[in-house]
């Protein structure tokens, strides 16, 4: 597995590029664009002394670059911060902290990344099940009215936004129905059942948006792979059908889905921000959407460089996995 | 035992046509074939590509089900009535009486499981009352049987880590397996190399004398049946044209198409006239004059530094004006890389390359570009070396285009004139690659290459796709425009009989390295090098009785 190690550390020096590159450019466009974080959160009634020192304590004083440098050092080696009173010590690798409310930037995404990750893996489990299910039916019941009934229900779940989506679940579920709680999110560690109810519409509402992909990558895929010759050999040798599908035609379909998967699954730690919204749950996403609102500068660029190194992380894992599953890939 | 193990009566095959669901006349692939054939005994299908030779093969064991074709007629194999049985009866003939050896071993096992897997799988479907364990233990005899050197530990590598041959071996365990009664081989040798085709041959024969099972053979090269089976079956557009023993169809034919299909094969020992119209060895070049193409101390090497390996080695040859340089070799011997280097498709490694007496291996693109004109390419695969979205007009305009200096109508009245040169009808400027047949479009080929008005062509396999009759045209043809136009080529082949047909001299390639070179007959009558001594005694030849002393001279050596 020598292979698979050096890929990843070459994908890895790659990735602190990327990050880098990604940094950059976020420390760029805030300082170009309008709104003062130091008059934000300074509030409402604030002369200019006041909002003086706010720019002092803030840093916001210093010329781009020295800040840009401050912060990469705070990165390494973790920052101190006066806040007038005492001092305030943000350990390494530090984003800075928060200009609303003074807290590290890590221990804010730290507290929601449980939120995302729920929200992202279950969703997860559900696309799955309806995307490749109604894939695998198609490809092998063409025709049937189960198949159709899924193939357009998963049309109509990707064609639909998520805010119209999520609000119709809502209504029905939640309003008339009343089922189902108006979500507010439960830790799992407290209570699973609540986590589940209440997570069960967001995860529904992300997986019709993602599972036509599936199905039409499950399905062509699995067409493929019916059409090879060595599907013919074991038919030519009397193995039931229900073998030849199950150990062989899956085997060599479901390797792109899988691949597909793991990159989708680093898109979505990066927080669904409309589903997070739309539902008030507490995660990276809402943060994040919130953050710029308030230019608060260092959540932002700590939210996007996480949101960055999930997604680079998930592609190279989708890489690895490609070629755990299928061994005549090497990585290179 | 006595009574017959395949017994086929008036077989029809009839593919739905197209999209159409009414289902019109749809394509008949096979037309009224009958056949029958005793335990042990052994028959070969021959046919070009089309004849509904793998059709019949497939019905045997009734793959059709399933897929649309209508079959008709009756087909009986030990027995069972084969077209009428029951699925379940249907699963225990498939493997368990009857197995069946396909073409195209690279995509023929599942590319995801160990091979060992596959063949146990295959053994416990047809012995359900067998272990896990006895049935690995029966797929490495198989393996071991079939001439996998370690068989136990090759049993657990996947397809893609076996080379071609040992592919074709391990589809002969798979069939082995199971001990069926009947062997039915379609195409096993095709993409294997000479040597190796015949250690495949040789392996089924002896497989068949030891276990007596029956044996269908289906192949498109005259040269396999010889030595292989009892009886032939010659096969066209689904009808059987000739059947009868070995000896008879192939030494005395009936059937005019046989004859043709026998004229079209290019004979190794070149006991007939060559079929491609004998080329007046040309005289050297004037004296004095450098020749057309000199190679010397050419090397290539591929992939990234550690895992570096050398695919063309130390090669020096030259090519005069008017002349044929065959270059012969088996898959992986670097006869593509060294064709590619002599056009400037792939740069050297090192070594020297002179086009005329002027350095050209290191030129630069646009130094290169008057003789890019000069030195054209024609490519083995024809289907795939055209754009399929382009008509075959434009296809043999693009390189007169390219060169500039001509308005559109004489580019296009240029390209009608290719056309016609290669014997195409010119009114098919229009038309697009896939309606075209594998021969038409090697003449499309052709005519690119000839557009910017070359005076070297370095054919890489330009006729190993074809058919037999079709191969023996389009070698024709390259004889004649050779003639006319004053061509040099450089022909690269594996059939050592087509190189030797159109060659005046030939090198013999291997692992990248020439290690034999001379006047064309001379390396045929009597080569020097053990490794061309080997290649030659691998051709199959015609004569059944020859074929089999061979088999005997190849087993005791």
């Amino acid at each position: 597995m020598t292979g698979t190690t050096g890929y990843l550390l070459r994908k890895l020096g790659g990735a602190l590029i990327v990050l880098f590159l990604l940094s950059v450019l976020v420390y760029l466009l805030f300082y170009v664009a309008p709104g003062d974080p130091a008059k934000l959160a300074c509030g409402p009634r604030c002369n200019a002394e006041q909002l003086h020192q706010v720019r002092g304590q803030l840093g916001l004083d210093e010329p781009l670059l020295t800040r840009y440098l401050h912060f990469l050092a705070g990165l390494v080696t973790g920052r101190d911060y006066s806040t007038g009173t005492g001092v305030l010590h943000c350990p390494a690798p530090c984003f800075g902290l928060s200009y609303q409310n003074d807290q590290p930037v890590t221990a804010l995404l730290a507290a929601r990344l449980p939120v995302t990750a729920s929200l992202a893996l279950g969703s997860m489990v559900l696309w799955l099940l309806l995307g490749v299910g109604t894939g695998l039916l198609s490809a092998l019941r063409r025709g049937g009215t189960t198949e159709r009934v899924l193939t357009v229900l998963t049309l109509t779940g990707t064609a639909t936004p998520v805010f119209i989506t999520g609000l119709l679940l809502l209504m029905l579920f939640c309003a008339t129905l009343q089922w189902l709680p108006f979500p507010s999110y439960v830790p799992l560690t407290e209570d699973p059942e609540q986590w589940a109810w209440n997570l069960l519409l967001p995860w529904t509402t992300l997986a019709l948006l993602e599972s036509a992909k599936y199905a039409r990558l499950t399905r062509s895929s699995t067409l493929e792979t019916l059409a090879e010759d060595h599907i013919r050999t074991f038919r030519a040798y009397g193995l039931p059908e229900r073998t030849v599908i199950g150990r062989h035609a899956l085997r060599g379909a479901l390797p792109p889905v899988i691949a597909l998967n793991a990159i989708d699954l680093g898109t979505m730690f990066g927080g669904a921000m409309l589903t997070e919204t739309l539902f008030g749950l507490p995660g990276i996403g809402q943060l994040l959407v919130h953050s710029v609102r308030t230019v608060d500068l260092p959540v932002v660029v700590g939210a996007v460089l996480g949101i960055g190194t999930a997604v680079v992380l998930a592609n190279a894992l989708a890489d690895v996995l490609y070629a755990l599953a299928d061994r005549r890939v090497t990585l290179t | 035992m006595t009574g017959t193990l395949v017994e086929v009566t008036d077989l029809a095959v009839t593919f739905p046509a197209g999209d159409d669901p009414a289902g019109r006349a749809g394509v008949r692939a096979v037309d009224g074939i009958s056949f029958s054939l005793a335990p042990g005994r052994a028959l070969g299908i021959v046919g070009e590509s089309g004849s509904g030779k793998s059709t019949v093969a497939a019905a045997l064991l009734d793959l059709h089900r399933g897929t649309g074709a209508r079959v008709e007629g009756t087909v009986r194999v030990d027995g069972h009535d084969v077209l009428a049985a029951p699925e379940a009866e249907l699963r225990r003939l498939r493997g368990g009486t009857a197995a069946m050896i396909f073409q195209d071993p690279l995509s023929a096992l599942d590319p995801y499981h160990a091979i060992g897997d596959q063949i146990a799988e295959v053994h416990r479907v047809h012995r359900p009352d067998a272990s896990r364990r006895t049935a690995r233990a029966r797929a490495v005899a198989a393996l071991d049987r079939v001439g996998i050197a370690d068989a136990a530990r090759r049993a657990r590598s996947r397809p893609h880590e076996f080379s071609g041959g040992m592919r074709q071996r391990a589809l002969l365990a798979m069939a082995l397996a199971c001990e069926p009664r009947l062997l039915i081989a379609d195409e096993p040798t095709t993409a294997l190399d000479v040597t190796v085709q015949a250690q495949i041959l040789d392996l089924l024969h002896e497989l068949r004398t030891e276990t007596g099972t029956g044996l269908i053979l289906v192949t498109h090269d005259l040269g396999v049946v010889a030595g292989g089976v009892d009886e032939v079956l010659v096969m066209r557009a689904g009808r059987a044209v000739e059947h009868g023993p070995v000896g008879e169809v192939l030494g005395s034919p009936a059937a005019p198409y046989t004859r043709e299909l026998l004229a079209a094969v290019p004979r190794v020992d070149a006991v007939r006239p060559r079929p491609a119209v004998p080329a007046p060895r040309t005289p050297g070049p004037p004296a004095g004059e450098p020749p057309l193409l000199e190679a010397v101390g050419l090397r290539r090497e591929f992939g990234p530094r550690r895992a570096r390996t050398t695919a063309v080695d130390d090669v020096s040859l030259t090519v005069r004006a008017g002349e044929t340089l065959g270059l012969v070799g088996e898959s992986g011997s670097g006869k593509t890389t060294l064709g590619r280097m002599l056009v400037r498709l792939l740069d050297p490694t090192a070594g020297t390359l002179r086009y005329r007496g002027r350095e050209i291996g290191s030129l630069g693109e646009r130094a290169l570009r008057p003789i890019r004109r000069e030195v054209q390419m024609v490519f083995q695969d024809p289907a795939s070396s055209l754009n399929p979205r382009r008509t075959i007009g434009e296809s043999v305009a693009d390189p007169l285009r390219a060169a500039g200096g001509q308005d559109g109508p004489a580019i296009v009245r240029r390209a009608r004139e290719l056309l016609e040169r290669v014997g195409l009808d010119p009114d098919w400027y229009h038309r697009h690659p896939h309606e075209l047949s594998g021969g038409q479009r090697q003449r499309v080929g052709i005519a690119r290459a000839l557009a910017p008005g070359p005076r070297l062509l370095v054919c890489d396999e330009p006729v190993s796709a074809l058919d037999v009759t079709t191969q023996a045209q389009v070698m024709e043809l390259l004889g004649e425009l050779r003639r006319e136009l004053g061509l040099s080529l450089v022909f690269i082949a594996h059939d050592l009989a087509v190189v030797r047909a159109v060659s005046d001299r030939v090198a013999v390639m291997r692992s990248g390295r020439i290690v034999e070179e001379g006047p064309v007959d001379s390396v045929y009558e009597d080569p020097q090098h053990p490794y061309t001594q080997g290649l030659l005694a691998a051709v199959p030849v015609l004569d059944p009785q020859a074929a089999a002393d061979r088999r005997v001279l190849r087993a005791a050596a």
